[in-house]
This record gives structure tokens, sequence and C-alpha cells, in this order.
């Protein structure tokens, strides 16, 4: 449905995006997940075509960006950043403008405007002037504006942003409701909201792409392996040698003593769950097991280690 | 087109849900009828004096309507070059400010489109000033029977006027996000263009007199105030608009750029 091939922005002084390609499938929800300032926003705004890029391609259901800009618009549903509202006006009024804008027929107008009020449930709001809303249905205002006229895409940047817990919850449920029939790319930098609602991923640091995968493989590929803690006591060299020797078991360390007890992490097989193994193992030989977890990284570890990883690199240059 | 009336519709609302469009109808009226007054007193003044000098020089002809309506329509010259700053200095610069330009600039509307949209809207409201001036005009032709063919070019002059003071201050609205700024250099730019008059009367060599009176915003409108159609003053006045125009259509292509 989306394609970026090769997209980079120049600034006067900076490299906001450089050398940027992904695909979206129809019907796909894909996060865009970095630090403020990465270039999430720059390529969103090249994909509605807002600015043009300075150099590759976007393609939107076929029509390239630069050449066909108004049938890429047509087909784009986009809230930008600061959702873009009319403050002096009613919710009504300024749906009313944005249907006509995006070409929305005269005898279906109410009847759209209605439907997204009523989807982003902003409707017993819809005489107030948006200036006097609070910024949950200001933002709703901008999610239902970008909902007119059923656009098969729809670009998001951080759509959750200034919701409080409830809302957030409300608008995820929303934003995975509209998968399949819809595609959509969001942007964030809460790494739970990826988890929740997107099917993939693209990290992105500096301007450049560190990572494309499912928020599940992307956890796998980067942990690399299985960790587990334990704290047991007993003779440590014994304790040692023979979890080494253990089948599924890539290596084992010994992190502190304390008070007699040996505190180890263990590294499993990727993807083999060994811990079972390891505690009848322990208590087969008569030591004592104190404490056994599993240590999982959060995306938000990947996250953080994908983005210093590069840091290092450049460092290291 | 119905782009077009879309964007002129929200931008009259916007005119009239602020107070921006009472505050500006309210003085402009207020004033022109001021103005009516002391350009009427001041011709019946005169009216008196060339009676006076009549009953020793004999009688002279005196076009008392005329000079009313031509005084007033001038004076109503000169309101306009305060008072529309205030009319555009918000057309870019607020949609600049609150983001809303990106709503506008991601739509399916072409630049030319959002252009024209909002130049229209400034010129509606333009219009509409210069209809409220028929009040004391009505009271002209009420009271006494001028020529109309010095007053319907002096209206066209005036429109034109108008429109490319409108396409100005539109363009400057494109250059930043605070419309006091917007405001301030419209009404800069506008002085300079109404002033260079004033340095042409004192240029040396005669090229660059003719090139700084010709350049002169209000001095293509005395002929206009005369009754005289002349092909070269509309050219000036339209050349200028579509200038401001075309400015600020490159303008909005140019911010597409910077982001």
């Amino acid at each position: 449905m989306i394609t970026v091939q090769n997209v980079t922005k120049r600034y006067a002084t900076k490299m906001a995006v450089e050398g940027v390609s992904f695909q979206v499938e129809k019907g796909e929800i894909l996060g865009f997940l970095g630090p403020n300032g990465a270039g999430k926003t720059t390529t969103m705004r090249i994909i509605t075509g807002y600015m043009p890029a300075s150099d590759g391609t976007v393609r939107v259901d076929g029509f390239d960006v630069f050449e066909n800009p108004i049938d890429v618009r047509r087909r784009i549903g986009y809230l930008p950043e600061n959702p873009p509202l009319y403050v002096e006006m009613t919710v009504t009024g300024y749906l009313r403008f944005v249907a006509k804008i995006k070409g929305v027929p005269k005898e279906r107008l109410d009847s759209e405007v209605a439907d997204v009020m009523e989807r982003t449930s902003i409707t017993d709001v819809k005489d107030r002037v948006i200036a006097k809303l609070s910024k949950g249905y200001k933002q709703r205002v901008g999610i239902a504006q970008a909902l007119l006229n059923d656009p098969p895409v729809l670009i998001l940047d951080e759509p959750t942003i200034g919701l409080d817990p409830k809302q957030i919850h409300e608008v995820r449920q929303l934003i995975k409701d509209l998968a399949g029939k819809h595609t959509v790319v969001l942007s964030t930098h809460i790494l739970p909201e990826v988890e929740q609602t997107c099917h993939r991923v693209i990290i992105i640091d500096r301007g450049k792409i560190v990572a494309v995968d499912t928020p599940q493989n992307l956890r796998l590929q980067l942990q690399g392996a299985e960790r587990i803690s334990i704290e047991v006591q007993g003779p440590v060299s014994e304790i040692l040698s023979k979890l080494r020797a253990m089948p599924g078991v890539v290596d084992v360390r010994k992190i502190a003593d304390i008070d007699g007890r040996h505190r180890l992490e263990v590294e499993g097989e990727l993807r083999k769950d060994i811990r079972s193994d390891l505690a009848r193992m322990i208590v087969q030989n008569g030591w004592g097991l104190y404490e056994l977890q599993s240590s999982t990284m959060s995306l938000e570890d990947i996250f953080l280690k994908l983005t210093t990883a590069e840091e290092s690199e450049k460092q290291n240059a | 087109m119905r782009n077009i009336l879309a964007i002129i519709e929200r931008e009259l609302r916007a005119y009239f849900n602020s107070p921006i469009a009472y505050v500006v109808l309210t003085i402009f009226v207020f004033l022109s009828g001021l103005f009516f007054r002391s350009i009427l007193g001041q011709v019946m003044q005169m009216a008196l004096i060339s009676q006076m000098q009549a009953q020793q020089l004999g009688p002279r002809p005196m076009d008392m309507p005329g000079m009313i309506s031509r005084g007033f329509l001038s004076t109503m010259s000169v309101i306009m070059l305060f008072i529309m700053p205030m009319l555009t200095m918000g057309l870019f610069s607020e949609e600049k400010k609150r983001g809303t330009i990106e709503l506008l600039l991601t739509s399916p509307l072409t630049d030319l489109q959002v252009v024209l949209g909002k130049f229209l809207a400034a010129a509606t409201f333009f219009i509409i000033l210069l209809v409220s001036t028929w009040i004391p005009m009505a009271a002209l032709y009420l009271y006494s029977s001028p020529a109309s063919g010095p007053i319907l070019t002096a209206y066209l002059g005036l429109l034109l006027y108008g429109l490319a003071i409108v396409a100005i201050g539109l363009f400057i609205s494109t250059l930043t996000e605070n419309q006091i700024i917007a405001a301030v250099i419209s009404f800069g730019a506008i002085m300079v263009l109404w002033l260079v008059d004033v340095v042409a009367t004192n240029a040396e060599s005669p090229t660059s007199k003719g090139l700084l009176t010709y350049l002169s915003i209000l001095s293509h409108l005395d002929d206009f105030m005369k009754g005289v159609l002349s092909t070269s003053h509309i050219i000036f006045y339209i050349s200028l608009m579509l200038v401001g125009l075309f400015l600020t259509y490159r303008s909005i292509d140019s911010l597409r750029w910077r982001g």
C-alpha cells in the first residue's frame, strides 16, 4: 500500500532522514518508534506530501507522492503531531469544513461527519467550540478529522499524546479496529503502545532505520539468548561445571557471592526454555535453590540497546 | 471551485466569529462618516468664499457634489492603507502558528486553490468595506445630483487598488507565524509604495523620477477619481495583484521545502 524507497531529507544544516526504505502492506498497522527528533515526523510528512523528499520516492496505492500529489492526498487521512484545529470553530463546523476540502459529496456531508464523531466518541461535544475542549477531546477531534472520507491509509503522528490512560486505551482500541480495512502508520516514543497496537515496528534513530520487525521477533532477535538468573548454595566450582555441561546451556557466569550463596547468570539457547531442567539439576545435586528468574528484555531495553549501540559505533569510528 | 468556496466560507466565518471583523467595520464606518462630514464642511466653506468672490469677479461654476465625492473617496483610499493589513495579517501566519497549514497542504487541494481561497475571502471582506462607503454617498445622492461617471470610475479604481493591497498583504502573511509582525510589515510595505511619490519629487534624474512616480500606489488612483479610465493604471493594479499572488504561491511552495 505504501512503498518508501531510499528517502532522504536534507535541511540546510542537517540530515533529517537518510536513505529510509520500507513497505507497508494493506491492512497493516506499522509503528514508527524512535526518540524525539529521530525523523519520524519528517518521514510521515513526506508520505503525506506535506513536504517533498530531497531524494528517493514514495508511492501510496501506486501513486507517486511527487507526481500525483492530489491522488495520494485523497487516499490519506493525516493526524499531524499537533492536531490541526481551527479552535474558534465548533466541532461540527470544523469537521464539515474538513469534509468539504476532502471532497466528501454534499449529500453525504452530514452523515459522514456524524459517523466519524460517533467513531471517536465526540458526539457529545459536537456543538462546542474547539478552544473550550479538553486536550483529550481536541486530540480525538484531530483523529476524527483524519478519518473523514474514509481514507484507505491513515498516518497518525503521536496519536495518544496528551491523553489520559482511559483515553489512551480507547484510542488504541480504535486504531486496532481500523486495521484490516485501513492501512495505518503511527509514530510514538511510547514503547508499550507499539507492543499493544502494531503488527510491525520500525525503529528509527537519527534519520536511519535501525530495525524492522514484529514486536515479538524484534524481542527474540535482539535478546539473542534466554537469560536466567539463579541464586544457589553449594560448592561453586562443581555447580559451574555441572551446569555448563547441561544440554541447552550456552554459558554460566558467576555474578556475586552473598552469604555463602552464589548468584549466577545462565544463558540458554535461543527459544529454549531450560528453567525446569535447571531447577531439577540443582535439586538432584542437593544444592540449595533460593531464586530462579528469567530476565526477558523489554522492548524498551531493545530500543535502548539499538540506539545506544549505534552511538558507541559512532564513537568507535 | 467547491474547494475554493469552502476556504472562502471558513475564512469569512473566522473574520465574523472573532472581534476583528466588527472592530474593523466599526472603525471604518465611523471614520468614513467623520471624514465625509469634514470634507462636506470644507467644500461648503469653499462654496461660500467662491460666492463672495463671484460678486466681484462674476459667477464661476463649481461642481460641489463632485468635489465632495472626490475628496471623500480619496480619503477612503488612505484609510484603507491603514486598515487593510488587519484583514490580511492572519491569513497564513495564523495557519502556520496553529499548524492548520499542515491540514490545508495535505488535503486534496492544490496550492493555487488555497491561495485563491484566502485571497478571495479577504477580497470579499474588502468589498464589504467598500460597500459601506455607500452610506455617506447615498446622502450625497439624496441631497444633490452628482455626476455618476467619475464616481463609478473612482469605485473601480478603489476596487483594483484594494485587491492589489490584499495580494501584497497575503504574501507577507506567508512569511511569518506572527500576525502582528505580518501587519507591521504589510503596513510598512504599503507605506513605501505610497511614499515613493514624495521621494520622486526630489529625484535627480528624470528616469528615476518617472519610475518612482509610476511605482506610487496612490498616484494611479488620481485619474480614476477624475473619471478618467486609463489602461495603464488598470494594468498597474492588476500586475501588482498578480505579483502578490504569484509571490504567495511561491512562498507556500518554499514553505513545503523548508518544512
